[in-house]
This record gives C-alpha cells, sequence and structure tokens, in this order.
C-alpha cells in the first residue's frame, strides 16, 4: 500500500465509503473507520495515514475495485466472480489469492493473483496446463495474441465456433491486468462476458428458435419453411447436433420458442448462449433443404457386423474420433482398413452401396 | 462522452483469413486512441452482429460495414441484426454509391448509432485502389504506361456491386494517373477472363474490390485470367498473359490504408478523429490525402 492508495481512500471517506466489509466516513475532525470483522476505530483526519496500514487489505481491495479494474458492470462483476469477491471477506480472500485463486471459463482457467502493492494479476490458460510452469508453455503479454491461439485447434483446423471445446493447450498468459484480462477472454469467447452478466442481472434476452429463423432473409430465408407447425422434433436433432457441450460450451438457454423447451440437454457451461448461432442457422439451411426429401425404401444386404460397423463409422464421424483410432486397429468399425475393405466388397464403380442406386426409379 | 466504433464484416466459417483484414484495420485505429473501444462483429463469425453492440461499453458508437457494395448486407442485414428497429434504407438517400450515415437506437442496447455507409463506396476508397496498385508494383509512382483494372463480382446478387466498381473506375480515370482504367466483373461484361483484351498498355495492374482474400481472389480471378492453370501453384507477379504483365494485388481489403476509410466513414458521421485519419494515413499510405483531390 502506497501513499496514492490512502490518499484516494481518505478523499472517498469524506463521501462515506462501504465496500467490501470496510465503512469509513467523516465524522466532525476524524475518520470513523469500521470493518465487518468488529474492527473499529475514530482517527483525527491528518492521521489517518498513521492507521490506515492496520487496515491495509480493505483500503488496497477498495482502491483496486475502484481505480484499477474497469469499471464497466459486466467486466468489474467477471473479475469480481473470478475472486469470489461477493462471497468471500476480505482477509480470507487475499489469504487465498496470495496463493492465486484459479476460476474456469469454458476451457479457460483464469488464476488471480494479488500484486505486492494490493492489485491483482492474472494468469490465463487453457485448463489442461494448469500446473504446468510458464516456461513450458509459449508466453504472451498482448491479449491480441489470443485471437491467433484461438483461431485453429491442436490439428491446425479452423475453428469458426470460438466456444468449441477444441481449443488448443500449451500457451499462457502469466501476467495480465484486469482490463488485458477481459480483452483475452472477449478473443477466446467473444461476448460470453456480457451475456453472463446479462443472464446474472435477470436480463438476458434469450431469442428462441422459431423466431430466430422467422427472421432469416437471402439464402437463409428457406429455413423458415422447415418449421410446419408439426412439433420441434428437429430443432432437437439440430440442438443435439451442434449444441452439445461436446460441440460448444455455451448453455443453451433458447428453446423452439417461448413456451416450448426442448427435450435435448442444454449443457452446464458457465456462459449462456442465447440464441441459434449462425452455423447453426447456416447447418438448418442444409437440413432444410435435406428434410424435404421423402424416404424410400432400399435393400441392401449386409452382414450383421457390416450393419454393426456402419453404425460404427457414423458414431466416430460424429464423435470426431475417428481421426484417433489406431492404424492397425481392425477391432473398431471405423478403422480406416476396414472401412476401406467394406467399400472394396459393397461399393460399385459409381460408389453405390451393394450396387444400389440411389435414384433408380427416376 | 466515450465514443466507440464497431466495425460490420462478413467473416467465414470456412476460411480462416477472411477476418483477418477487419482485426488488421481495427488494430490500426484502436492504436491511435480516437476511440475509447473498437470492436469487431461478424456475420459468420463471433461477436456475430446480433451481439457486438453489448462488447462496447461507449453509449455512442459508430457502426462502419466493411463491405464493398451498398445493398443486401448494408441495407437490411446489418440494419436487422444490430437491432436497428428504425431503420429505413431512405435515410442514407443513396443512389447506390452515396451512402452517407443514419443515427439510430439499438434495440437490445439502447446506445446511439451511427450506422455509416459502407467503406466500398466512400470516395477514399478509390485511394486505396490506388495505393494497392503503388503496394504491388512497389512503386510509388505508378501510373504512366500502366492500365489499371478494378474488379468486381458483378451484379449476380445485387446490382450495386457493379455500380461501386464503376464508381471507383471513373473517378481514378478521372485522376488521369494511369493510361487506361477499366471496371472488370466476374459474372457479367466487361469480364475479367478477357482482362488482356481490354487494355492497350504492356503493364496492367488487377485490383479486386473485395475485403478479404479468399477463393474468389485468390482461386476464381488467377484462374479466369490465365495467371496460373492451377491456384496452388501460385503465380508470379508480375506474370506475363497474352503478351501483357499482369501485376494482380489480391483484395484491395488487405491494404493497410484500409482503415483510413473506416475513419473516413466515422468522421463523415460525426466522429472527432482527424488527428488519427493524419495518423493513420501516415503510417499506412504516402501521406498525401486519401480523397485525392
Amino acid at each position: 500500500m502506497d501513499q496514492t492508495h490512502v490518499e484516494a481512500f481518505a478523499d472517498a471517506a469524506s463521501d462515506g465509503i462501504s465496500f467490501d466489509g470496510i465503512e469509513a466516513q467523516v465524522e466532525g475532525d476524524s475518520y470513523a473507520i469500521e470493518t465487518a470483522d468488529g474492527s473499529a476505530t475514530v482517527v483525527a483526519t491528518d492521521e489517518f495515514g498513521d492507521v490506515a496500514a492496520d487496515y491495509a487489505p480493505y483500503v488496497t481491495n477498495w482502491y483496486f475495485w475502484h481505480a484499477t479494474a474497469p469499471q464497466a458492470e459486466p467486466r468489474w462483476a467477471f473479475l469480481r466472480w473470478l475472486e469470489g469477491a461477493e462471497t468471500t471477506p476480505v482477509p480470507e480472500r487475499y489469504d487465498a489469492l496470495s496463493d492465486g485463486r484459479t476460476t474456469e471459463w469454458g476451457e479457460l482457467a483464469v488464476t488471480v493473483s494479488l500484486t505486492e502493492d494490493g492489485g491483482r494479476v492474472y494468469d490465463l490458460r487453457h485448463e489442461a496446463d494448469v500446473g504446468t510452469a510458464v516456461d513450458e508453455l509459449d508466453t504472451y503479454e498482448d491479449p491480441a495474441a489470443a485471437r491467433d491461439v484461438a483461431k485453429h485447434d491442436d490439428r491446425g483446423r479452423y475453428r469458426p465456433l470460438k466456444t468449441a471445446p477444441s481449443l488448443r493447450a500449451g500457451w499462457v498468459f502469466p501476467s495480465l491486468d484486469p482490463a488485458a484480462l477481459v480483452e483475452a477472454v472477449h478473443a477466446f469467447y467473444p461476448a460470453t462476458v456480457q451475456n453472463w452478466y446479462r443472464e446474472r442481472e435477470g436480463q438476458l434476452d434469450v431469442t428462441h428458435w422459431h423466431e430466430t429463423v422467422e427472421r432469416q432473409t437471402g439464402i437463409y430465408g428457406v429455413v423458415k419453411t422447415w418449421d410446419r407447425g408439426e412439433g420441434y422434433e428437429h430443432v432437437n436433432w439440430v440442438a443435439e447436433a451442434c449444441c452439445d457441450d461436446s460441440q460448444c460450451l455455451k448453455r443453451r438457454e433458447w428453446g423452439y420458442d417461448a413456451d416450448t423447451d426442448l427435450d435435448v440437454d442444454g449443457g452446464d457451461g458457465e456462459f449462456p448462449c442465447r440464441e441459434p448461432c449462425s452455423l447453426v442457422v447456416s447447418a438448418a439451411r442444409k437440413w432444410t433443404k435435406l428434410e424435404a426429401e421423402e424416404p424410400r425404401t432400399y435393400e441392401f444386404e449386409l452382414t450383421p457386423s457390416e450393419k454393426e460397423q456402419v453404425e460404427a463409422i457414423v458414431d466416430a464421424v460424429a464423435d470426431g474420433r475417428a481421426a484417433d483410432i489406431r492404424e492397425a486397429d481392425t477391432s473398431d468399425g471405423a478403422n480406416r482398413y476396414r472401412a476401406r475393405f467394406l467399400r472394396a466388397k459393397l461399393f460399385d464403380d459409381d460408389g453405390n452401396l451393394c450396387g444400389v442406386e440411389t435414384d433408380a426409379d427416376d | 462522452m466515450d465514443q466507440a466504433l464497431v466495425i460490420a464484416a462478413h467473416g467465414s466459417h470456412l476460411n480462416a483469413e477472411s477476418s483477418t483484414p477487419t482485426f488488421s484495420h481495427a488494430d490500426t485505429i484502436r492504436a491511435t486512441g480516437a476511440f475509447a473501444e473498437v470492436r469487431e462483429a461478424f456475420w459468420k463469425e463471433e461477436p456475430s452482429f446480433r451481439e457486438g453492440l453489448r462488447t462496447v461499453d461507449a453509449e455512442e458508437v459508430y457502426l462502419v460495414p466493411l463491405f464493398i457494395s451498398e445493398g443486401y448486407f448494408t441495407e437490411q442485414v446489418i440494419p436487422r441484426e444490430f437491432r436497428l428497429d428504425e431503420w429505413d434504407p431512405e435515410l442514407w438517400d443513396s443512389d447506390g454509391t452515396s451512402a452517407t450515415h443514419a443515427t439510430l437506437t439499438a434495440a437490445d442496447t439502447g446506445q446511439t448509432v451511427h450506422y455509416c455507409g459502407p467503406v466500398g463506396t466512400h470516395d477514399s476508397m478509390s485511394d486505396v485502389i490506388v495505393q494497392r496498385a503503388k503496394s504491388v508494383t512497389d512503386d510509388p509512382d505508378v501510373g504512366e504506361g500502366f492500365g489499371l483494372a478494378v474488379v468486381g463480382h458483378g451484379t449476380e446478387r445485387n446490382e450495386n456491386s457493379a455500380k461501386a466498381i464503376e464508381y471507383h473506375a471513373q473517378r481514378i480515370g478521372e485522376m488521369d494517373r494511369f493510361d487506361e482504367v477499366q471496371a472488370l466483373f466476374m459474372d457479367e461484361d466487361p469480364e475479367v477472363d478477357d482482362v488482356t483484351d481490354h487494355f492497350e498498355s504492356e503493364d496492367v495492374v488487377v485490383v479486386p474490390l473485395f475485403v478479404a482474400d479468399g477463393y474468389h481472389t485468390q482461386e476464381d480471378i488467377p484462374e479466369d485470367m490465365g495467371l496460373t492453370d492451377d491456384y496452388r501453384t501460385g503465380w508470379d507477379t508480375p506474370e506475363t498473359v497474352d503478351g501483357h504483365d499482369i501485376w494482380y494485388a489480391g483484395a484491395v481489403g488487405t491494404e493497410p490504408l484500409m482503415a483510413d476509410v473506416v475513419l473516413e466513414r466515422a468522421a463523415d458521421a460525426g466522429a472527432d478523429v482527424s488527428g488519427a485519419i493524419e495518423q493513420v494515413r501516415q503510417a499506412t499510405g504516402d501521406g498525401n490525402p486519401a480523397t485525392g483531390d
């Protein structure tokens, strides 16, 4: 704590301070100071600096939240939440922060620690790297670097959905100030802090599926035709395909419409999803066209194992597991050799399964 | 009162580099400190258009579309998605290339939004095209002995798309800088496929009026012009086609001076950015006024 903290605190106390367990106000020529742990002091105004040291954690805490931390409400509330400020009294909180307090946000792990002068410093990394020494990770200082870290997964594939659980590990921002921390979090998970805050305040503006598709125009206008007033099973399938926690870390809060929840799980994420995103709408456009087709009966001859193998291949692709199946693991139906054998045996020269043409009747 | 800038761009589900120019121009403007906050919002990426405004704290926001032409996106999609409910295309009173700005209130955040015309139809865009020609030839005096082709989509989806291309081609022609200036299109006449038919000059600079490099600028147009049979094998700059040297510039939107056009749009709508404009011109152009005259 230095003179700046004391002066700012004394200055604010003239209007009265009541914050995080400390109360201070001017009474005549004195300051009256009282803390949540029962300590109370009355000190002459010109001697305040001498006793302020006794209240150093409270004074620096007040200073940090009023003079250092970003004041915009969503950011402020997020930073407060990261250190449990609304639930943990200052003395216990400072004990915890001296060792670093870690909170997960999607796949991010944020560790907030105290600085020497009672400020805060934030370590931001992948949750998988908690406990790894900083010098073993790629180190960044500029929060804008988060954009590049977030752009591709660990196999080099572009991540169009920022909240997909495919953030690569192996990097760290070891010492961000509070504003830079929130910037970096925004780069990894845009707008999640703002929507989380709105939800906490009971003001999350959810736009449900039906309303979202009704709004679409241009090439996406066709999605409107998929809602036929015959239920919402198709939207269950969309949400199961795209919005499951295995695909997106946002917690889905939208349903079919304001009166109709979906039957599939919305997920357990910390931050909410307030409407179908552009990836969902874009995929829905494809499904709207595909689902306009009428089913037909095809006849294929498969061995029981071949039927199961087709199911195993669909499962492996749907779960993003296909590339992880070992080359020689022929016990897995989605193994590449197994799939190639199936194709060699059952496809004709035009790629038709069992030689059955797709449009044989046309 | 704090002012914020939000740049609205298309982005992509498939192409990782689509948003790169947006971030890079935003970084340039951020560095000037002219706005309390500068944010990007995307149609296909995040934050989405729907959630772009809530990511800035300022009550007053300048919203600049990083789009080339006026039409579907600037007149329907962006105002709708940003919830500018009072929007009406009449507010811009544009003939297709003369959009100005409109001051509206966002229904979800209550912020005052100065909704600006797209960068592509601002007059200073002509100077970015010229700057792009300087960059690709590495010659600050490029012009004499050179032809310039400004290339666009054409009318496939939007008649104003061609208007923006023709508008800048005409303006650059009037500068008397290049021996010849032509507007060429991908899907209508005069077509970019026949680029050499349209120029007498041996050297021709070709500048596609696109925001980002992607399928059209890096695959389609180079192959159509005969720079290469297969985009994956690349091409030289310049590349010889039918006896002409073609200096293919790639998307104009990647030119650093584009940041100036974003600022010009905000300035036209009342943002206090004159210092920033000077700074950005010095850093990204040759210091001459972007409007050229």
